[in-house]
């Protein structure tokens, strides 16, 4: 489709709990610089997907490479070392620091280290990005929901990934919270950013994905052009379920 | 085959012992490090209605069930509960844990200083000999196992087939789920906490028909029991009498060919190997 | 990051002066007591490094301080007393380096048990060792004045004070503040949480070491439980959450009045240590849950805020 070149691939990727296979056999490519959608219903292994790319979870079986490298034998760390940043569903920001120190995290220890001068420049360059350069000093505790998802974003930001996870990023905002939130993902979809958004809001998938996986009980049941796959009658069927389609 | 046999009835006693700081610590969430002070109590108890009374441990026991449910309900409502209430993570409540009942331990081993002195305590109680596959054992010893035996498996039963057991054990597994099907939480927890140190301070009663105890043996103890619930996986209550015989064979083992001086070392280098290779322990979940 | 300013560095410094000057000043018991509390200090600081921004209880203080006394008892055979404290230091860091990589990687309630007992098991182990070669205690020939222990102990804390400066303002420090605050994060940040944890908990363990060397002569006779007094873990985790972990300089805080406290209840009531220990105890995790740096951090915010309306 694009003569970009692949950036993420998963290859028969798979993770047992026990008895439940909750993500099954699955395969898709990221291509450097695309906005892809991993969307489906409920329970349906997104963000378990999510857990596997960024190794907060193991792999049971398949495998995921980075640039051609294999990461999913690799610890959380390494992998994030290597460049693959991620957001939480839950926004975890650090309670003891400020914003500038929970941004500052991300420049030191992220996929490009910085230190001294140089990752303090970098955090406030960041933070101007997300629009938080004048509450830098401010603690977590203050923040508003939308800003401590700022926060996170530049901490996920500021070390230069080569792919970024976005979880749900976008969940709990209110209209206007929301309009800002996808005119900033829009902002560094347009600055070049590789991004996996995994969404509910499909407003927001429409308007920043150009291609979209989607997945149903674990497995991946469409793969392609954003409006073509959202007028899948077996995408349509898999989120209102066998009754009403 | 003595060992085998020596080391089972060990096993017994203190998979008893280990059961109450597994209702403690796996079901309510408190790592009590007072656990091996509330077993010297109850030895204490046994010991002075034996003494001044005549009154056989077994007996004992019965009176001593209550008494202990009882101060341990206080314990965790009182003193322990404000900390679940104001923990912001789990983490944290484990750490505040801790250092409480380090706190009580201490208290509770400076209170028994001062009543009862820093001697050893030991009585003669059915120290009659037994035959028993050809060899012989003490009685006391084997009516301790018995007696732990018929309690972990009435604890075994009402776990996993009374409702109050298996809204416990649901706690364990899932607290926030279980607040959600109607379990109530803190009343529960606080029943597990006050069932676990009632079940320690039998377990100490019986222990002490057959060991010495003086009011500083508390913590080899809890280090003992805090050992068997780890090695069996925490919250499970098979894996705790498993690794219970285990240790009791271990440390027969250890105590009669090597050294009776090495049974903490040895109890210890079997912690080294499960948390290296195993740290979920034999039976447990890991953790993801 | 901490931002530490120069007139931080000048009053520690000037502290430091002071400090070394106080036997001049002062009677013989005296010097003795501000030996207990430069030792408690070196042990409480180098402890707080650690389990403050980890919050890993570490109970190893008096395993690692009976390795050191025993290297020196041992070692004064074959090594000058100058040489052993670095060695002790060296072993306390390699014992703490395989604790760590045992226990680290798991939470923090298997690493408190495990500490817990490591004293207990290693006096166990050394008794039998001893019990099987025949040989009872291990006589120290050497001998200092009481202000030879000072001085060393304050040379070390001004080690540690300086160590603990370098490393609040480094890497590792703001990786281990990150840890502390949330692995997880710590971890997808691209922190190895499991080394950081490791190489600084070696840390204590050194300074652990060297201090029980260093106090082997003052014991001048070397047994298992002299060497390693399990009381002595508790004591310095009860004066270091006394004080607060928070800042560098919170230990002594909490060192000092415990040190004073204690030596007045061992006088008088000799059999209540216990009962102050747990006292204590509970009294920090209820009253103090941040040591006293906690509560004037707290009153201290609490002023300016009501100077800000």
């Amino acid at each position: 489709m694009s003569d970009h070149r692949t950036v993420l691939s998963l290859r028969g990727a798979t993770k047992r709990f026990g008895g439940l296979i909750a993500v099954n056999d699955l395969d898709f490519d990221v291509a450097e610089h695309e906005v892809l959608g991993l969307i489906g219903p409920n329970g349906s292994g997104k963000s378990t997907t999510l857990n596997l790319i960024s190794g907060a979870l193991p792999v049971s079986g398949g495998t995921i490479s980075l640039n051609s490298q294999i990461i999913s034998t690799l610890p959380a760390q390494q992998i994030t070392r290597r460049g693959v940043a991620r957001t939480f569903q839950l926004v975890r920001l650090l309670p003891s620091m400020t914003v500038f120190e929970n941004v500052m995290a991300g420049a030191v220890f992220g996929h490009r280290r910085r230190w001294g001068h140089e990752a303090e420049a970098h955090v406030m360059r960041m933070l101007e990005l997300v629009g938080l350069d004048r509450r830098a000093h401010a603690h977590p505790s203050e923040l508003t929901y939308i800003d401590t998802k700022r926060v996170e974003l530049a901490r996920v930001l500021v070390g230069d990934p080569k792919v970024l996870l976005l979880d749900e990023w976008l969940a709990g905002l209110n209209p206007t919270e929301l309009e800002e939130g996808i005119s900033l993902v829009r902002k560094l979809r347009d600055d070049g950013r590789t991004i996996v958004l995994v969404e509910h809001v499909m407003d927001a998938i429409r308007s920043l994905c150009d291609r979209c996986v989607v997945m149903s009980s674990g497995v991946k049941i469409a793969e392609g052009a954003t409006e073509a796959v959202l007028n899948d009658p077996e995408v349509i069927r898999a989120y209102l379920g066998e009754d009403d389609a | 085959m003595g060992i085998l046999i020596t080391g089972l009835l060990l096993g017994g006693t203190y998979a008893l012992i280990a059961m109450g700081l597994n209702l403690q610590y796996g079901m309510s969430r408190i790592m009590n490090l007072a656990n091996g002070e509330m077993l010297v109590a109850g030895g204490f108890a046994a010991f002075w209605f034996w003494t001044a009374g005549n009154v056989s441990p077994l007996l004992t026991i019965f009176l001593l069930a209550p008494v202990a449910f009882f101060v341990n309900w206080l314990i965790y409502v009182v003193i322990l509960r404000p900390l679940v209430k104001r923990a912001k993570s789990r983490g944290q409540l484990e750490v505040d844990a801790i250092l409480t009942t380090f706190g009580l331990s201490f208290v509770a081993v400076g209170l028994m200083l001062a009543t009862f002195g820093g001697d050893y305590f030991s009585y003669q109680y059915l120290l009659k000999p037994v035959e028993l596959l050809y060899d012989t054992y003490s009685l006391n010893r084997l009516v301790a196992f018995l007696a732990a035996v018929v309690i972990c498996g009435a604890l075994y039963l009402w776990l996993n087939h009374s409702r109050a057991g298996m809204s416990i054990r649901a706690i364990a597994v899932a607290p926030d789920s279980a607040r959600l099907v109607g379990i109530n939480v803190p009343r529960l927890s606080a029943l597990a906490f006050a069932l676990g140190g009632a079940v320690t301070a039998v377990g100490g009663a019986l222990i002490s028909t057959f060991l010495t105890l003086d009011a500083s043996t508390g913590v080899i103890f809890t280090l003992k029991a805090l050992i068997i619930v780890i090695m069996g996986g925490v919250g499970d209550v098979r894996g705790t009498i498993v690794a219970a015989l285990m240790l009791g064979i271990l440390e027969t083992f250890v105590a009669r060919v090597i050294d009776p001086g090495l049974t903490l070392a040895a109890a210890y280098l079997l912690f080294i190997l499960i948390l290296l290779f195993r740290p979920q322990g034999l039976f447990g979940r890991k953790q993801t | 990051m901490n931002k530490s300013t120069y007139s931080d560095v000048l009053i520690g410094v000037v502290l430091l002066a002071l400090a070394a000057c106080l036997p001049w000043v002062v009677g013989d018991f005296a010097v003795t007591l501000a030996v207990n509390i430069a030792m408690f200090t070196v042990l409480a600081t180098s402890w707080a490094l650690f389990s403050g921004p980890t919050h890993y209880i570490s109970l190893a203080t008096a395993a690692f301080f009976g390795l050191g006394t025993y290297t020196a008892g041992i070692g004064l055979d074959y090594l000058p007393f100058w040489v052993l404290i670095p060695l002790a230091g060296v072993f306390g860091a390699v014992m703490a380096g395989l604790i760590g990589l045992a226990t680290l990687r798991l939470s923090g309630v298997y690493f408190v048990i495990f500490t817990l007992g490591l004293a207990e098991m290693t006096r166990q182990v050394i008794t039998y060792i001893q019990n099987a070669t025949g040989q009872k205690g291990i006589l120290i020939s050497i001998w200092f004045m009481e202000t030879t222990f000072y001085w060393m102990l304050v040379g070390l804390a001004a080690v540690i004070f300086i160590v603990g400066w370098l490393i609040g303002r480094s890497r590792l420090g703001f990786a281990l503040r990150i840890i502390g605050d949330d692995e997880e994060v710590a971890r997808h940040s691209g922190i190895n949480t499991a080394l950081s944890k490791v190489l600084l908990f070696m840390i204590p363990g050194a300074v652990a070491a060297m201090t029980g060397a260093m106090m082997a002569p003052r014991y001048g006779y070397i047994e298992p439980l002299i060497a390693f007094t399990p009381m002595l873990s508790f004591q310095v985790v009860i004066m270091a959450l006394l004080g607060g972990t928070g800042r560098l300089w919170g230990p002594i805080v909490g060192v000092i009045p415990f040190s004073i406290l204690w030596e007045l209840i061992s006088a008088s009531f000799p059999n209540q240590t216990t009962l102050l220990l747990g006292l204590c105890f509970l009294a920090i995790v209820y009253l103090l849950p941040n040591g006293f740096v906690g509560l004037l951090l707290k009153i201290r915010a609490r002023v300016s805020q009501g100077e800000g309306f």
